[in-house]
C-alpha cells in the first residue's frame, strides 16, 4: 500500500492508504479527525468540507493521494491558540446547531468566505454556502451567525434574511 | 469563552472514558432509599476523587462530589453536574430538561455541566424521546429532582447558619438567609447529601413569574463540541482495536441472498473478510445482507461496490408507486369500502342546490428521513470465555445514536439469547432523526457482525443504504368533498382516505382519525378509507399522519372559502366556533379558544388581508397536533417560470410556556425551512418493490439561498408544556399551497412542488 504525507493543520502525517482513498477516510478513520462528516460521499452536502490551501474543499471527493503538499486544515484546526475563531463564538452565542451534525462542514465553508471577503454581504454569503445543506433548517441562524462573526451588524437571534416590500 | 471551553473539552473527554469505561462508576456509592414513582433513587454522600484522565486541571486536588440524586450531582468547586436520560436528535431537550432541574434546584446556569446519562431506566426513568411528548412527559420528574436537591441544600444550609430553613431560600446556586448571610451549593454540597430525602408528593414547585431560567434562550449544552469538532454523534464512536464494517442488503425489500462473489470481496484491498448474513426476516431487526468487513470505511464501502449478489425476490416487496397513483385516480371521488366515521347525512347537504359543494383529489409521496448522519452503530460482542471477556455470561457493548434504546434488548434476546444485564448501551448524539430512529435495525446488524468478527465494529451505511432502507414517510391519496351553504358556512365534509397497510394493519402515519380537524366541529362528516397492501417499510416522519392530513385539508378548506367568497381567516375561526375544549384536561385534544387564539396572532403579525401585487400572495393555515396549536401565513411571490420564492412565513404557537427560547425557535425555524424543503422537490418512489432514489443528487434538500425568514410567536398559555419538534411542521405545506393559490389562481393538490413544475 503507498505511503502518503500531509499536513493537516500543521502538522505532517505519514499514512498507508490506497491512492483512491478519500481524505475524508484518511481524516476520520485513520489519523481520528472524526469532526469532518460524512454525508452523502458524492460532494453534494457539504458536511466534509475541509480547507485545501484555504479553499472549501469536500473531503469525501478529493482522493488522498491528490492532496500532496497542500495544507489541510480541518474544523479541528480551525481555533487557533488565542481561542475559538469568530465563528465559533457566534454559533455558540446564536445557538445556531440544531441536531450538529452538518455544522462542522458550515464553518469551515464560512471560514473560507470571511477569509477571502471579510465583510459579505446576505447575497454573498447564500452564494458561499449553497453547496452545504442542512437537513435540520438553521440556514437563517448561519447566515446570521457569519454577519455577527464579520462584525456586520449585531446578532439578530431569530434570522437575518432581508423581508422584501410587497 | 476559554473556561468554558475549558469545561465543555473536560466534559466531552469525561463522556468519551465513561463511554469506553462502562459509564460513570457508580458502585462506590451507598443506595440508600428508593422513593416514590418518580423511580429516584438517593444517593449518600460519595466522596470521589476524580480521575487524572478526565483532563482536569486539577489533577492533584482531592474534589469531593456529592449526589443529591439520580440527577443532580455537585463537587466542592461549585460544578453542577446535571445528567440528561433522553435522545438528543437536535430537538433540544439536553439543554431544557436540565434548565428544568436546575430551575427548581435554584442553580446558576453557568454552574452546571450536562452529562448524557448511562442507561439505567430504574435510575433515571424511561429513556428514549419521540412524539415531541418527552418535554411534557418529564416535566414533573425534573422539576421533582431540582425541587428535591434544593430542599437538601436549604436543610444543609439551615444546620450550617443555624436557622430555620423556612427563613432560606436557594438562587444562584446559593442558600440565602432573610439576614443576607449565605453559603454556597458547594460549601454545603456535602452536608446536603446527607440530608433526609424529601417527600416528593411534599415538594412545592416554583411560580412561573418566578423562573430565571426556564423561558430564558440558552445555548445548545453541545454548542462546544459541535463547533470544535469534538466526538459526539453515533458515527464518531472509535474503541481499539475497531473494525469498519459495510452491509449491503437487496434493493428490493425482504429479498434473500442466493449467493455472492464473496471470494473477490475478500481479496480487495483492505478487507478483513465477507460473509453472507441469514436474517429472520423482520425489517425492523435482520435482513439477509452481504457484511463485508475491513480495516476502514473506504475499503468498504468500495468492496460493497463491487459486490455481485444473486437475490431470491420471491418474497421481496413488489411495490410500484405508478401503481397506487393509477388505483388511486380509478377511485377518485369514490367512497372507500371502510367506514371510518359517519355523521349526520352529507348526501343531503350535497344534494342541496343553495349550496356550494366542489370535490377535489390530493396526493403526497413516500419521502425520505435524510438524517445527516447515516444510520450507523458500533457494537463489541465479546464471547464468554474470551480474552475479552473472561466470565461465563457472553456480552455485548453497543453505542447507538438511536431515539430509543432499551428497544435494542428486545431483538438482542431473541437472535442472540441475550438478557438485557449483558448488554450495556451508550447513547449518543443522534445526527438528525426524525423519527428515523425509533428502529433499531442497524443494532441487530453490527451485533451479528460484530459476533462473527470477535472484535469490536462499527458499522457505517453509505447514504444509499440509508435512502433505500429506510423507514418512509408514507404517501398517499385524498379525495374530498365539501359544502357551503349561502351563508358561507361549512356544513358538510368527506374525506375518502386511500391509504397503506401492511399484513393488515395501517403502517405509521396512514390515517384520517375521527378526531381531525374539522370533524368534531360539524354536523356532517363522513370519512372512509381504502387501504392498499405494501410491503414498503415506513415509519414516524416529523409529524406522522400530521404533516399529510393538513396539506390536505386546510389546502381543500381554502378552496371552499375561496369558492364561496370567504376570507380564509374568517372562516376558519367559524368552523372552530366558541371556545371549548374538547376533551377538557386532556392536551392532546384540540381547544378551539387557543386555535382562535393563534389564528388571530398569525393574521394580526403577517399583515393578513392586505392588498398584494400581483404574482405575490398570502396563504394561511393551522393546524393542532402533538398537543400544539399553530397557525402559519406564508408570504410567497411567483413567476412566469413557476419560480417560487417564499419570502417569510410568520408563526404562531401555543405550546405552553416554553423552557429554552432559544431551541423552542429553533425547533420553528427549523420546521418551517424542513417543511419547505419537503414539498418543494422530495419524492420517493418505488417500481418492483426498488427504491428509485439513491442520494442528493436525485433527492434533494433545500439550500440556503431559498431559506424564508421565519417570524415567530409564541403564545405562552398556563396549559402544560410540551414538546416543539413536530408541530410547526404540519401547517407549513397548506400555508405555501393557499398562498401559491392566492399568488396565481393555480391549486396545488399535488406534492411536491416540482411535479406541478415549480421550482
Amino acid at each position: 500500500m503507498p505511503t502518503y504525507t500531509i499536513n493537516v493543520n500543521g502538522n505532517d502525517h505519514e499514512l498507508e492508504a490506497e491512492a483512491d482513498m478519500p481524505l475524508l477516510w484518511a481524516l476520520r478513520d485513520t489519523l481520528g479527525l472524526i469532526g469532518t462528516k460524512f454525508g452523502c460521499g458524492i460532494a453534494q452536502c457539504g458536511a466534509c468540507t475541509v480547507h485545501l490551501n484555504g479553499a472549501p474543499m469536500r473531503s469525501c471527493s478529493l482522493p488522498v493521494s491528490a492532496v500532496g503538499k497542500q495544507a489541510v486544515r480541518t474544523i479541528e484546526g480551525l481555533a487557533g491558540d488565542q481561542g475559538l475563531h469568530a465563528l465559533q463564538e457566534a454559533w455558540i452565542e446564536q445557538d445556531v446547531a440544531q441536531c450538529g451534525y452538518c455544522q462542522a462542514g458550515q464553518i469551515m465553508s464560512a471560514a473560507a468566505l470571511l477569509a477571502r471577503n471579510a465583510k459579505p454581504t446576505d447575497d454573498d454569503i447564500d452564494a458561499a454556502m449553497a453547496g452545504n445543506y442542512c437537513r435540520c433548517g438553521t440556514y437563517n441562524r448561519i447566515r446570521s451567525a457569519i454577519q455577527s462573526a464579520a462584525g456586520n451588524r449585531q446578532a439578530q437571534w431569530v434570522n437575518a434574511a432581508p423581508e422584501i416590500q410587497s | 469563552m476559554s473556561d468554558l471551553f475549558e469545561s465543555v473539552r473536560r466534559a466531552i473527554a469525561k463522556q468519551q472514558n465513561g463511554q469506553a469505561n462502562g459509564g460513570i462508576d457508580r458502585r462506590s456509592f451507598v443506595k440508600l432509599a428508593g422513593i416514590g414513582g418518580s423511580g429516584l433513587l438517593l444517593a449518600a454522600m460519595a466522596p470521589k476523587v476524580l480521575s487524572a484522565t478526565d483532563g482536569s486541571p486539577a489533577e492533584d486536588t482531592l474534589l469531593v462530589s456529592a449526589e443529591l440524586n439520580a440527577f443532580v450531582k455537585i463537587a466542592t468547586d461549585g460544578k453542577i453536574t446535571i445528567y440528561s436520560s433522553n435522545a438528543e436528535m437536535g430537538q433540544g431537550i439536553k439543554t431544557a430538561l436540565p434548565m428544568v432541574i436546575a430551575e427548581e434546584l435554584g442553580a446558576k446556569w453557568e454552574d452546571v455541566v450536562v452529562v448524557q446519562s448511562p442507561i439505567d431506566e430504574a435510575r433515571f426513568g424511561r429513556h428514549g424521546a419521540g412524539g415531541s411528548t418527552t418535554v411534557n412527559r418529564t416535566f414533573d420528574q425534573m422539576r421533582t429532582m431540582g425541587a428535591s436537591a434544593r430542599e437538601m441544600f436549604i436543610g444543609a444550609g439551615a444546620l450550617v447558619m443555624e436557622v430555620p430553613r423556612e427563613e432560606l431560600t436557594a438562587a444562584n446556586s446559593r442558600v440565602t438567609h432573610v439576614s443576607g448571610q449565605f453559603r454556597t451549593f458547594a460549601q454545603l454540597a456535602t452536608l446536603a447529601a446527607q440530608q433526609e430525602v424529601p417527600d416528593p408528593d411534599a415538594l412545592v414547585f416554583k411560580e412561573r413569574q418566578d423562573y430565571t431560567i426556564i423561558g430564558s434562550a440558552v445555548s445548545g449544552v453541545d454548542n462546544l463540541a459541535i463547533t470544535s469538532g469534538l466526538a459526539l454523534f453515533g458515527i464518531d464512536t472509535r474503541v481499539p482495536d475497531m473494525l469498519y464494517a459495510a452491509y449491503h442488503k437487496c434493493p428490493a425489500i425482504g429479498g434473500r441472498v442466493v449467493s455472492a462473489n464473496i471470494d473477490e470481496i475478500k481479496r480487495l484491498p483492505g478487507v478483513v473478510d465477507a460473509f453472507v448474513v441469514k436474517g429472520n426476516g423482520d425489517v425492523r431487526e435482520l435482513l439477509d445482507g452481504i457484511a463485508i468487513v475491513g480495516t476502514n470505511t473506504h475499503a468498504v464501502f468500495s468492496a460493497k461496490r463491487k459486490l455481485k449478489v444473486k437475490w431470491d425476490e420471491s418474497q421481496a416487496s413488489k411495490d410500484s408507486w405508478s401503481a397506487m397513483a393509477a388505483r388511486a385516480q380509478s377511485l377518485k371521488g369514490r367512497r372507500g369500502s371502510e367506514e371510518g366515521l359517519v355523521k349526520g347525512d352529507v348526501d343531503s347537504v350535497f344534494a342541496d342546490k343553495n349550496n356550494t359543494t366542489l370535490e377535489a383529489f390530493y396526493e403526497y409521496p413516500f419521502v425520505a428521513h435524510l438524517c445527516m448522519e447515516p444510520m450507523n452503530c458500533t457494537g463489541h460482542y465479546r464471547k464468554a470465555g474470551s480474552k475479552a471477556n473472561p466470565g461465563t455470561k457472553d456480552e455485548l457493548e453497543l453505542w447507538i445514536p438511536t431515539q430509543a434504546p432499551t428497544r435494542a434488548y428486545g431483538p438482542a434476546k431473541s437472535l442472540f439469547g441475550l438478557e438485557p444485564e449483558q448488554i450495556k448501551v451508550h447513547q449518543m448524539r443522534l445526527g438528525g432523526s426524525f423519527g428515523r430512529r425509533v428502529y433499531n435495525e442497524y443494532v441487530c446488524e453490527v451485533t451479528e457482525i460484530s459476533k462473527r468478527m470477535e472484535a469490536p465494529v462499527k458499522l457505517t451505511w453509505t447514504r444509499e443504504d440509508d435512502i433505500h432502507h429506510d423507514f418512509f414517510r408514507v404517501g398517499g391519496f385524498q379525495s374530498v368533498k365539501g359544502s357551503v351553504d349561502n351563508k358561507g358556512k361549512l356544513v358538510a365534509f368527506e374525506n375518502h382516505h386511500m391509504g397503506m397497510q401492511t399484513n393488515g394493519k395501517p403502517v405509521v402515519g396512514s390515517g384520517f382519525r375521527p378526531v381531525e380537524f374539522p370533524l368534531q366541529n360539524i354536523d356532517n362528516a363522513l370519512v372512509t378509507h381504502t387501504m392498499f397492501d405494501i410491503a414498503t417499510p415506513c415509519g414516524p416522519w416529523r409529524a406522522p399522519q400530521s404533516n399529510t392530513n393538513a396539506f390536505v385539508v386546510q389546502s381543500f378548506l381554502d378552496e371552499l372559502a375561496h369558492a364561496s367568497k370567504r376570507d380564509y381567516a374568517k372562516f376558519l375561526l367559524e368552523i372552530l366556533g366558541e371556545p371549548r375544549w374538547f376533551e377538557p384536561g386532556n392536551i392532546r385534544s384540540l381547544n378551539t379558544g387557543r386555535a382562535a387564539d393563534v389564528i388571530n396572532l398569525a393574521v394580526e403579525k403577517s399583515g393578513w388581508g392586505r392588498a398584494m401585487p400581483k404574482g405575490s400572495g398570502l396563504g394561511l393555515a393551522f393546524f393542532f397536533s402533538h398537543a400544539a396549536h399553530v397557525a402559519e401565513v406564508a408570504h410567497v411571490s411567483v413567476d412566469k417560470n413557476k419560480k417560487l420564492r417564499v419570502h417569510k412565513v410568520t408563526v404562531a404557537v401555543d405550546v405552553g410556556p416554553i423552557i429554552n427560547m432559544s431551541g423552542a425557535t429553533s425547533q420553528v425555524e427549523g420546521a418551517v425551512i424542513d417543511g419547505l424543503s419537503t414539498m418543494m422537490a422530495q419524492k420517493i418512489t418505488m417500481e418492483k418493490g426498488r427504491i428509485q432514489q439513491s442520494n442528493f443528487h436525485d433527492y434533494t434538500v433545500l439550500r440556503m439561498p431559498a431559506a424564508p425568514k421565519v417570524d415567530i410567536h409564541f403564545i405562552q398559555s398556563d396549559h402544560a408544556p410540551t414538546g416543539l419538534g413536530e408541530p410547526a411542521l404540519p401547517p407549513l405545506a397548506p400555508a405555501i399551497g393557499n398562498a401559491i393559490f392566492a399568488a396565481t389562481g393555480h391549486r396545488v393538490r399535488k406534492m411536491p412542488l416540482s411535479e406541478e413544475g415549480y421550482s
